[in-house]
């Protein structure tokens, strides 16, 4: 099935002793993503994020697309991130399928009603969008355009499970019937690094329950925490209901730190790292900032029942390249993209 | 009014979520027995009473926001409508380091105070985890009391499916 099957990668990326997938095989394929299948196949998976453009110029994406592709299995499509204006998740997904790019279509509650975020999934679907994403989104407040009315009609399990009602069972939540169903490979976030942290691994359960198949963590620069965190998913089993992504990235410098810390909503930073970059002379500073990220993927994927990392930089695609690469993290899986729009049957020459 | 000075209710009562749990099931108990009577008597007026009374009790302790379809013995006591995100099933991922909302820094996170008070209730504390299904928007500033009664706040959208109907 693989162009390049996955017994002649290199060792790094078959951590043999780490069964990390759940391997059911009675488990359904939800949409046959090639992102649902690395991970299904019980490789680490990388998945990044790709920065929407301020413009109108679809090369925009493409450019940024371009370097990332050839280091991750599925690109993540920001929805409106950080409650700023950007280019559309749906848009930019739609432009990456057509490239054969496989894309994370991003959804967010806070600028969709329930009718939009509906007609939205069925949208992405027809495009050749199947894996989405599912989240709250920053508050308004959070961005550029503080004035903006919030919408929140949804919370991300109320969408979670709209998306896999509509899927399992073809209808609207009115009950009416989709007579095409989407397939989609369901995503939610989490964030162990943030209180209350007592709850944060039932709050994986209820995501589970209501739908989730895939976890895409904040970013994570706090391996303590991290463990703790796993270690109850663990107890609770939950490592093996769902594909675990534990959330990166690197840090220029310790204005950047302090800038993420303090201004965007759910990072957490702890003082070491933080120190450490102040500690580093001027010019090392982004070299050491790659190097704690390098090392944060490094113990990340010795934790049993994570299932790979997603990695997020803002405007910085050629650094999460080297960070891949520097990582041990390539070769990618040459999975080919199932993902193009299907070509309308009347256009095909017989 | 500006989000950041709305009054939280009263910190006190929704501390002791157990005393709060009493007082929901006996006035359950009570507003089962009489409104019944009362809906007979005169159902407009009923309507009008339970309005102003849940406006005044409920916003005083709970600072309700009338969503008209309460579920704070499943909430820790705590009104999730207070959240700015009106989050109705956990906290999102953006609570900051000391407990407080993202959106309103000096606010304790509604969702963080829930939890703690769901472990202190008794035979409703696991209520928490269950998955609530969306808000009815149409039932905004009527009288969560009566839809309780007359059933209209346990019905989901139709398509909404409960967990276990939906198999792999």
């Amino acid at each position: 099935m693989h162009k390049n099957g996955q017994f002649d990668l290199p060792d790094v990326n078959r951590l043999s002793h780490l069964p990390q997938a759940p391997t059911d095989p009675t488990q359904p394929i939800r949409a046959n993503s090639r992102l649902e299948r690395v991970l299904r196949s019980g490789r680490f998976a990388v998945t990044a994020e790709l920065n929407a453009p301020d413009s109108a110029d679809p090369e925009d994406v493409y450019k940024n697309a371009l370097v990332l592709a050839e280091v991750c299995d599925a690109i993540n499509a920001t929805d409106g991130s950080g409650a700023n204006c950007h280019m559309s998740s749906l848009a930019c997904c739609a432009l990456l399928t057509r490239a054969g790019y496989e894309p994370v279509l991003q959804i967010s509650c806070r600028d969709r009603n329930r009718i939009a975020i509906q007609g939205d999934i069925l949208g992405a679907a027809a495009l050749g969008i199947k894996n989405v994403m599912c989240l709250t989104g920053d508050d308004v407040t959070a961005g550029d355009q503080p004035e903006a009315k919030r919408v929140f009609d949804f919370d991300c399990m109320h969408l979670l499970h709209t998306a896999r009602i509509m899927r399992d069972r073809g209808v609207f939540l009115s009950g009416r019937a989709i007579t095409t169903k989407p397939r989609l490979f369901l995503g939610a976030a989490a964030n162990p690094f943030v209180p209350p942290f007592d709850w944060r691994p039932q709050r994986l359960a209820k995501k589970i329950e209501a739908g989730a198949d895939f976890i895409q963590t904040q970013y994570c620069f706090d391996m303590p925490r991290l463990h703790q965190y796993m270690q109850r998913v663990r107890d609770l089993g939950l490592h093996e209901k769902v594909f675990i992504l534990v959330g990166v990235g690197p840090l220029r410098s310790e204005k950047v730190a302090e800038f993420m810390r303090t201004k965007v909503p759910g990072v957490w930073i702890p003082d070491p790292v933080v120190e450490r970059l102040a500690q580093t002379p001027q010019k090392q500073k982004a070299e050491v900032g790659k190097q704690i990220c390098i090392e944060l993927i490094q113990q990340i994927r010795q934790i049993e029942g994570v299932h790979g990392v997603h990695i997020m930089a803002y405007r910085q695609e050629k650094t999460v390249a080297e960070i891949v690469q520097r990582a041990g993290l390539l070769p990618r899986a040459r999975v080919r993209a199932e993902t193009r729009a299907p070509i309308p049957s009347a256009l095909v020459e017989s | 009014m500006k989000e950041s000075k709305r009054s939280p209710g009263s910190e006190w009562l929704k501390n002791h979520p157990r005393l709060l749990e009493l007082a929901y099931d006996s006035s359950k108990v009570l507003l089962k027995r009489f409104y019944p009577l009362l809906k007979r008597v005169n159902q407009r007026a009923t309507e009008r009473f339970m309005i102003w009374s849940e406006k005044r009790v409920k916003g005083y302790t709970f600072n309700c926001q009338m969503c008209g379809q309460c579920i704070l013995h499943s909430t820790g006591m705590t009104c999730p409508m207070n959240c700015p995100k009106n989050l109705r099933n956990g906290p999102c991922g953006g609570v900051r380091a000391n407990g407080h909302c993202e959106v309103i820094p000096e606010m304790p996170c509604v969702w963080v105070q829930a939890f703690e008070r769901s472990q202190m209730m008794g035979a409703y504390s696991h209520e928490i985890k269950l998955l609530q299904p969306p808000v009815n928007r149409q039932l905004q500033d009527g009288s969560s009391w009566i839809n309780m009664l007359e059933g209209v706040d346990q019905q989901t959208p139709p398509g909404w499916t409960p967990v276990k109907d939906l198999t792999d």
